[in-house]
């Protein structure tokens, strides 16, 4: 069978092939369950994401007794309203001021606390921002169209396999009165990270 | 670098992989941290001659960290992988088009 036609079914690429002959010979052993796979697929692609860590932010913003837990002990604050599980053993929230803006990275690979915002955006996983994060943060930041005053401090902070950050950024002016859910309407998974912030409504 | 919704995985390998690395730390087969550390090797050293991105750069250095890792735990050694992938390759190029792909094993 000549090789240009194409009667035979699409030849996936090397890697693609590579991750394959892994599956088999894996689910073979009895260490991986396909259903499972595909559940874990599920779960990242349609159920975790920002909108999770949204949720926290919101509720930081409007009640001060979550507020003052979340920033005590996160873990604990957040499993409270359902979010933990893999890559959420311990987490910190960093809260954004007047004088201070957090940033965070992981220099290490691209550690990131899944339960809050699901799985890590492409940019966040380059070298380019794993690296500059730390040198030129104020560059970084001003590439998302982030521009802070001068005297403003940026804090960033680096991810590890054993603690994963959140960025509280500050409320917007012109939200007074909003609730909760229109609240975390606004908060984006950027401005979660911190390399945004949380735009006033228009 | 802005707010507009982008799948999850821009492959299904990436998806696959990243599922299976995930389901083989549950089931006890590596720590967490071992695996970032071993993971943020390899990066270093994919990214010594380049900027690596962090789509298909980062999953070949993620697929990489993960074959080294099962064949060093002797879990999943290079040869059984090498034969597996060639007989997924023979797999596809003889099933006809539209017909589910399967592979024979004894």
């Amino acid at each position: 069978m000549p090789h240009d036609d194409h009667s035979h079914s699409l030849l996936p690429s090397d890697p693609a092939l590579r991750v394959k002959a892994l599956e088999t010979l894996l689910v073979e052993k009895g260490l991986v369950d396909p259903a499972a796979l595909d559940e874990i697929i599920d779960t990242y692609s349609h159920k975790i994401g920002p909108q999770n860590g949204a949720k926290v932010v919101a509720k930081a913003w409007v009640d001060p007794d979550f507020r003052a837990a979340l920033f005590s002990d996160a873990t604990s604050a957040v499993r409270d309203l359902g979010y933990y599980g893999r890559q959420g053993e311990h987490m910190v929230a960093v809260e954004n001021s007047a004088t201070t803006h957090n940033l965070i990275v992981c220099t290490l690979c691209s550690c990131y606390p899944w339960p809050l915002l699901g799985i890590p955006p492409g940019w966040y996983k380059s070298d380019a921002y794993r690296a500059r994060a730390v040198r030129e943060p104020r560059a970084v930041l001003s590439e998302f169209g982030t521009t802070l005053a001068p005297e403003t401090k940026i804090r960033v902070w680096d991810s590890t396999a054993e603690i994963r950050y959140l960025v509280i950024p500050e409320r917007p002016p012109g939200t007074d009165g909003w609730s909760e859910e229109q609240l975390a309407g606004i908060v984006t998974r950027d401005a979660m990270i911190g390399t945004k912030l949380v735009e006033a409504p228009a | 670098m802005d707010d507009a919704p982008a799948p999850v995985f821009e492959e299904p390998w990436h998806a696959q992989v990243f599922a299976i690395t995930v389901a083989l730390n549950e089931a006890g087969v590596f720590q967490w941290t071992d695996w970032a550390n071993r993971f943020g090797t390899t990066l270093k050293q994919h990214g010594l001659t380049r900027d690596l991105n962090g789509g298909s750069d980062y999953f070949y250095a993620w697929i990489e960290t993960l074959e080294d890792f099962l064949a060093d735990q002797k879990i999943a050694l290079p040869n059984d992988l090498q034969f597996l992938k060639s007989a997924w390759e023979q797999a596809y190029l003889q099933t006809p088009h539209g017909q589910p792909v399967k592979i024979q094993r004894t």
